[in-house]
């Protein structure tokens, strides 16, 4: 399985990380992958560190544990950059993708000399713009979907379009916002 | 013509039971199979099916009222969870010995205590002697099958027992995945209807179900029950022929998985399958031969078959999710080892309890144990037959 993607997302709970693991699966399944997509399940309160994960690849997917060598890390929450090992066996050819505002200097502190890609993206302004709150998944699954390139920006935000749709059908006004904040993270993820 | 989906196993399942339409459903939540009943409480409520939701106040209840709905000639269906299926302990042989081929979700968990909410499987192991058909699935897909096939096998007249189909809780009960379902109309067609012989709201036959069994009978209605679990065998594997016709996706008592021309192999069941065919995959690249059964009919057990698929081997390690605690190996263990000795074949053979709680079974560990296999394979010592798989050293 030489094509096989594996991705590791870290959060808090009620970020929307394993939502945004989930829509990561669904928009890849969109384009004709296999996928998976599972959050690991613990004592889940708001606030607490959560990780979810995506495999995805051309063939089909039999292994069935977490996943321990990512070829990508999302960090949904960059507090969690201090007490979390987020790059733990990511891989160096692979790439970390955090929502942060600080400086490179300070990530490069923190992540203790990781070797591989560093992309950031500010996903509080941007879903602050686009929404008028704080919902960084949308972003980061844009930032993330950019980085790897799994697909292109038109299938992500055509297929996104198409999954707001069922999933806001009651609240139609902020699907707008979102394929917004699509569009503004796809732009604005950057390597540092 | 089937369609592509992606689905959660606990998805993959209530979509068979909605495809299913029983008669009676009923259930009391319980992690991780709770979104079973729920989003079949939805599709009841969306009017998808015309099945009647039963919201019980417990587990006991819901196989109460299962039973209680099968014996009267409906079709049910209930689906739950470790403690879950403890608390319904007394109504599960109830079920099966009063011949009610009722089906069930078992989305496996640990049995507290202490309190544990993830994967193994102790609770599937407390009731492998109540009667019941048991199948077991690697995947949502497996699930959505064997859930589809249920039905057939549990109604036929040589067999009137209940099924139960297992999966890892969380593992693949809340992990979304690729699948194929099939249409609604070709599952009505092949599950059928139920067409009990006899039923209790049958006026033209007026009979008693669950008297009182003395000594004087009791023995030979066990006897029945134990006969009904060997028919099992030819209706399950005529199911699976008729399955294998209509959706192209075979299913056997277990899985050979590059098993014929092995050296050694791990006999496993349910989600740990997969990773061990991805290690397999590896290891036969570096010209190891390594090789796979994955056991999807636990019970009745395929005691000669089993015997014959191993009998090549120089070392055969099996992994059990469970731990008997009787010092001397899981049930799985029992069983192969009990099948080889019955059936005059000898392989030296291990034992892994693993898995337990939830702990996260990986490639590494996998690969381990078929490091351990080489090892025996070159010395031909078994010592220690009873050991761990990814438990912490010096914390036992």
């Amino acid at each position: 399985m030489s094509n096989l993607i594996e991705i590791r997302w870290h959060g808090r709970g009620g970020q929307g990380a394993k939502t945004a693991s989930l829509l990561l699966a669904d928009a890849a399944f969109n384009t004709g992958k296999y996928i998976q997509g599972f959050p690991e399940y613990g004592p889940e309160r708001m606030g607490a560190p959560i990780t979810a994960y995506n495999r995805i690849s051309d063939e089909p997917i039999t292994i069935h544990s977490n996943i321990y060598e990512p070829d990508y890390v999302v960090v949904v929450d960059d507090t969690l950059l201090a007490s979390v090992p987020v790059t733990a066996g990511l891989k160096k050819e692979g790439a970390i993708v955090i929502n942060t505002t600080k400086s490179p200097e300070k990530l490069k502190e923190l992540l203790k000399g990781y070797e591989g890609a560093i992309y950031t993206i500010d996903a509080r302004k941007i879903s602050e713009e686009a929404l008028g709150r704080y919902f960084p998944n949308t972003p980061m699954l844009a930032a993330i979907v950019k980085v790897t390139g799994i697909m292109t920006d038109e299938e992500l935000l055509a297929d996104m379009k198409n999954s707001f749709k069922h999933k806001f059908a009651k609240k139609p006004e902020v699907i707008d916002g979102n394929m917004k904040a699509l569009e503004l993270a796809l732009k604005e993820v950057k390597k540092i | 013509m089937s369609i592509r989906e992606r689905l959660s196993g606990n998805e993959a399942t209530a979509v068979a039971m909605k495809q299913i339409n029983p008669d009676v459903v009923a259930a009391f939540p319980i992690t991780p199979s709770t979104e079973i009943p729920q989003y079949f409480s939805t599709f009841v409520a969306n009017g998808e099916v015309d099945t009647e939701f039963v919201a019980v106040e417990s587990e006991h209840s819901a196989m109460s009222a299962t039973i209680g709905a099968e014996a009267a000639g409906a079709r049910a269906m209930t689906a739950t969870s470790a403690n879950g299926l403890s608390l319904m302990w007394e109504m599960i042989y109830i079920a099966s010995s009063l011949r009610l081929p009722i089906v069930m979700a078992l989305v496996n968990r640990a049995v507290s205590g202490p309190l544990n909410i993830h994967n193994d499987h102790s609770d599937a192991m407390g009731v492998r002697d109540a009667g019941w058909i048991m199948l077991f699935s690697e995947n949502n897909q497996e699930a959505y099958d064997n859930m589809l096939m249920a039905h057939r096998i549990a109604e036929h007249k040589d067999v009137l027992l209940p099924v139960m189909i297992c999966q890892d809780g969380f593992i693949t009960s809340h992990s979304i995945e690729n699948i194929q379902l099939e249409t609604d109309e070709e599952v009505k067609k092949f599950v059928g209807q139920y067409k009990p012989e006899h039923y209790l709201l049958n006026d033209k036959e007026p009979i008693a179900i669950g008297p009182l069994d003395l000594q004087a009978y009791l023995f030979e209605h066990k006897a029945q029950q134990a006969e009904a679990m060997r028919n099992a065998k030819k209706v399950i594997k005529e199911v699976a022929e008729d399955f294998e016709k209509w959706t192209g996706r075979k299913y056997e008592f277990f899985e050979k998985y590059k098993l014929d021309d092995a050296e050694m192999a791990i006999v496993c069941m349910n989600s740990t399958a997969g990773t061990t065919k991805a290690v397999v995959d590896k290891l036969r690249e570096q010209g190891v031969k390594a090789g796979l059964l994955k056991i999807r009919m636990f019970r009745p057990f395929p005691v000669e078959e089993v015997a014959e698929a191993l009998s090549h081997l120089k070392a055969v390690a099996v992994l059990d999710k469970a731990d008997s605690l009787n010092g001397a190996g899981g049930a799985l263990f029992e069983d192969v080892t009990s099948a080889m000795y019955v059936n005059n074949k000898f392989v030296p053979m291990v034992n892994y309890v693993y898995g337990i709680g939830g702990r996260d079974t990986t490639e590494m560990q996998i690969e381990s144990v078929y490091s351990d296999l080489a090892k025996i394979v070159e010395t031909g010592k078994v010592d220690n037959p009873y050991r761990y798989l990814g438990l912490r050293k010096g914390e036992n």
